[in-house]
């Protein structure tokens, strides 16, 4: 009996053993790629937390798409390797005329897309005639708000867009924009193949003039794309190949990188920054903060129709607290509802310490001394801005109980939470914001303008003269007009506090130490034409 | 039998049916407009009008209904509100994910869980016994995401023996053809890509395998109990047999009856509750599939992806229904 127990145990240590030893021969492979050139050890494998909605930039809004088409596709001008400053790109420069709304693009020559076809002025125009003429604001959203609508619409800012021989394409705007050249330079508005325009076969099969050209897709899986051997730009890129992989969990991404399975992965737990300095084969990345997390108020519900209940609340978060908790430190407590990388920012303004005294004497001014009770929302979900919303939320119940308001924390799937608070069902609630393009007017007209009621303005913030100061800024050509413009407005919305800005974070990165030239940028997805491996 | 088979067939009809119908009405009873999560927090809301109305959302639920059941029995699935292609065209690869992984955790639930169930039948209130019953009531109260962590951090981070994610080795990818990896790399002759997919497979297999494996242990125990202590087992035992052929012969086929239907059930959960797994995992299964889905609000998706996942489950039940007869011919089918 014991003979036969023993028996039992030995054939399945065996197979065990056996399928854990299968090995594997990926080194001498035979086939490393296609073409056998590529190495397989020179592809960077970036790991990820979703998939790609759709590889034709235009037509998509979210991250994970726009950081595989920035490697495939490149703009008319370039965002700065580490900020939003303006430089060329498929354009190597550019004039403007006095009234600002002439624009004239001098292209750089010699560049073809992935299918052989030139890259030249006729291929600029028919990539904006796509966008303008479609007047399909479902289909390019981007388009449709970063210009004022389509061709045709009242507000369309780009009146015409025109080839000047081969090599130069001249925009006219049907009036100054100051943040053009800011938005021509997002994602969205690269340019792909002329060719690969007709019909619908875009979104998954890009054709760009950028440095890596697309291979294959695994859906919710992996994204391949190879070298791009005639890339324009001398000696670039350095990699082989990049892949993108998706592993929705954080810690099992930290663990596939700790393993060498992946090479560089984003969304760092903030908690996780520990095991990744304290390993010698990785590093941590810091990506500029470009963002806000705060902490919002509906203005139009009682009692956050009182500016003293707002401002009590704004003296009772412990900002550097939170931020020490939550955040490993990671981040800068918020004054303004921009950060202070973006031009235009009032460091002058003086942010509403800590103080209980204070808070209580201005509840007192509303006819609130005995406390009240409320709703405060949660963010369900991770995002830079707010690793833990739960806990933040936690932290502000916890100071907001000492001087009686007690706080119910409530919070919903994500999908329902952000259409819940856009209907101004939430009186105070927690969220967030990543900037598009490095511009003033994509954070304070975007989300505290009295025209962005019901969409973007979840506090529902309405004061004419702040409105009257930002689309003054919208349409003035000096720049230290304007940087003036939004500082008053920054002045006005501290003393309204229609919200608690509470912090700037710097979102983490963790890659393996071979990496070398990756610089993360501030919008949120870069191109890793110049990252090497040592 | 056959006629058996075919009542059992049209009884899914309806069972289907109103699946498919519950299903519809609850997704549309969450808050949250597919065309506003579609465009993004950019849209205007002209755009998001239109798209709703592209979309058919403005529809009365019974129109939509009624359309949806059209195309299904005309084969449509319906097509993706996120990626714009046909249900039909891109679920497969996602379906075949997690077969995959079902059958592997299924395969070592199995042999796992049927021999110690034996064997701790056998030697009853052995050490052995003790230890796998203990085993078994973790198993089934562990939380997957902590024991899929924790298998990673031993067996792919400390010891460096299995990798921790996905289901090839990404460098080396595999060139899907029926989206098995199994089958495909075998096709393929490429034994070295083979043994990869059979290194990724294990740890979450076992993720996966652990609570119907310590299911199907205890209920082995228990049924494999019942039998040895029956007059014809110890007819057996008095003849002087092998105490191994009394067990692994004609106790286990008695057994074994209870136990198919358990294996049948947590087949199919397994189908539809690998989630967790895939997530820990980076498995591109049909749970991550539906899952997104529904943080989308991607209707056509849950709808589809459920009533497939569905289906499957309720034909494993008749599959397992139809088992019993070729285990116990005592069993008659009226």
């Amino acid at each position: 009996m014991k003979k036969s127990l023993w028996t039992l145990f030995a054939l399945m240590l065996a197979l065990s053993l056996a399928l854990a030893g299968c090995s594997s021969s990926g080194g001498d492979s035979s086939k490393g790629g296609d073409d056998g050139k590529v190495d397989p050890n020179n592809v960077m494998i970036y790991g990820r937390g979703g998939d790609s909605v759709a590889l034709d930039p235009a037509v998509v809004t979210d991250g994970e798409s726009f950081i595989v088409t920035e490697q495939i596709y490149e703009p008319l001008v370039n965002y700065g390797k580490d900020n939003t400053d303006i430089v060329p790109g498929l354009a190597k420069e550019w004039d403007i005329s006095e009234d600002g709304l002439t624009y004239t693009f001098t292209l750089e020559e010699g560049v073809k897309f992935h299918d052989g076809e030139k890259f030249n002025a006729d291929a600029v125009v028919k990539n904006f005639d796509r966008w303008a003429q479609s007047k399909d604001g479902e289909k390019f959203a981007y388009y449709g708000s970063m210009f004022g609508g389509f061709e045709g619409d009242e507000g369309h800012v780009i009146k015409d867009v025109k080839a000047d021989g081969d090599y130069k394409v001249v925009i006219t705007l049907s009036k100054p924009q100051a943040p053009f050249l800011k938005n021509v330079a997002m994602s969205p508005f690269a340019i792909a193949s002329p060719k690969s325009l007709d019909g619908d076969k875009l979104s998954k099969e890009p054709v760009g003039t950028g440095p890596f050209k697309f291979k294959s897709w695994k859906p919710n899986d992996t994204i391949v794309l190879e070298k791009n051997a005639d890339y324009w730009v001398k000696d670039m890129p350095k990699l082989d190949g990049v892949t993108f992989k998706v592993i929705k969990d954080n810690s099992s991404r930290l663990n596939a990188l700790t393993k060498g399975e992946i090479d560089l992965m984003d969304a760092l737990n903030p908690s996780d920054m520990k095991k990744v300095s304290d390993n010698g084969k990785l590093q941590l990345f810091e990506r500029p903060s470009m963002n806000v997390g705060y902490l919002g108020f509906n203005v139009e519900k009682a009692p956050f129709d009182k500016k003293e209940v707002r401002q009590a609340i704004s003296h009772l978060i412990d900002k550097q607290a939170i931020i020490d908790n939550f955040y490993e430190g990671t981040a800068e407590p918020a004054k303004n509802p921009m950060p202070p990388s973006i031009a235009g920012y009032n460091d002058e303004i003086q942010d509403r310490e800590y103080d209980e005294a204070k808070a209580k004497e201005l509840l007192a001014k509303a006819g609130l001394e005995k406390g009240f009770e409320m709703d405060l929302w949660a963010m369900p979900v991770a995002r830079p801005y707010m690793p833990n919303g739960q806990k933040v939320a936690e932290a502000i119940q916890a100071k907001l109980a000492k001087v009686n308001i007690k706080a119910n924390i409530v919070t919903f799937e994500w999908g329902t939470y952000l259409e819940k608070v856009q209907k101004g069902e939430a009186p105070m609630f927690m969220l967030g914001w990543t900037g598009d393009n490095g511009d003033a007017d994509n954070f304070l007209y975007t989300l505290l303008d009295k025209d962005t009621i019901d969409s973007n303005n979840y506090s529902r913030y309405a004061n004419e003269d702040v409105h009257k100061l930002l689309v003054e800024a919208q349409t003035t050509a000096d720049e230290a007009k304007r940087e003036e413009l939004y500082k008053q407005a920054q002045v006005i919305i501290h003393e309204d506090a229609p919200w608690v800005p509470l912090v700037h974070s710097k979102p983490q990165l963790a890659g393996a130490s071979k990496i070398k030239g990756f610089v993360p940028h501030p919008t949120g997805s870069q191109s890793f034409a110049d990252v090497s491996f040592e | 039998m056959f006629a058996y088979t075919i009542r059992r067939l049209a009884t899914l009809v309806p069972v289907l049916l109103g699946m498919t119908f519950i299903v519809f009405m609850m997704i549309r009873a969450i808050p949250g407009n597919p065309a506003q999560l579609i465009l993004g927090q950019q849209a205007t809301k002209e755009a998001v009008a239109s798209l709703t109305k592209r979309l058919g959302l403005d529809q009365p639920w019974y129109t939509q209904f009624i359309d949806y059941l059209t195309g299904l029995f005309t084969g449509d699935l319906g097509v993706s509100l996120k990626t714009n292609v046909a249900i039909s065209e891109e679920i497969w690869p996602y379906l075949a994910a997690t077969i995959e992984l079902a059958f592997v955790a299924m395969v070592i639930a199995i042999v796992i869980g049927v021999n110690a169930g034996i064997i701790s039948a056998w030697f009853q209130n052995s050490w052995f016994d003790y230890t796998a019953m203990v085993l078994a009531l973790i198993g089934v109260s562990m939380p997957i995401f902590w024991l899929g962590l924790m298998e990673q951090y031993v067996f792919s981070i400390h010891f460096d023996l299995l990798p921790t994610t996905g289901r090839d080795n990404i460098r080396v990818p595999v060139d899907p053809i029926t989206h098995l990896y199994l089958i495909d790399t075998l096709i393929q002759g490429r034994m070295d890509q083979f043994g990869e997919v059979v290194k990724h497979l294990i740890l979450p297999g076992v993720a996966l395998g652990t609570i119907p494996m310590a299911i199907i242990a205890r209920m082995t125990r228990s049924s494999m109990l019942e039998v040895m202590r029956s007059d014809y087992i110890r007819t057996a035992r008095a003849k002087g047999m092998k105490m191994f052929w009394v067990v692994y012969k004609h106790s286990l086929k008695n057994a074994l009856i209870p136990v198919v239907t358990v294996i049948g059930l947590q087949t199919g959960l397994l189908l539809g509750g690998a989630i967790l797994t895939e997530t820990i995992f980076g498995w591109p299964g049909i749970g991550t599939y539906i899952y997104d889905a529904i943080s989308y609000r991607d209707y056509p998706v849950i709808q589809s992806g459920i009533l497939v996942v569905a289906t499957i489950f309720v034909l494993i039940n008749l599959l397992v229904d139809l088992l019993y007869a070729a285990i116990d011919p005592r069993i008659k089918f009226k």
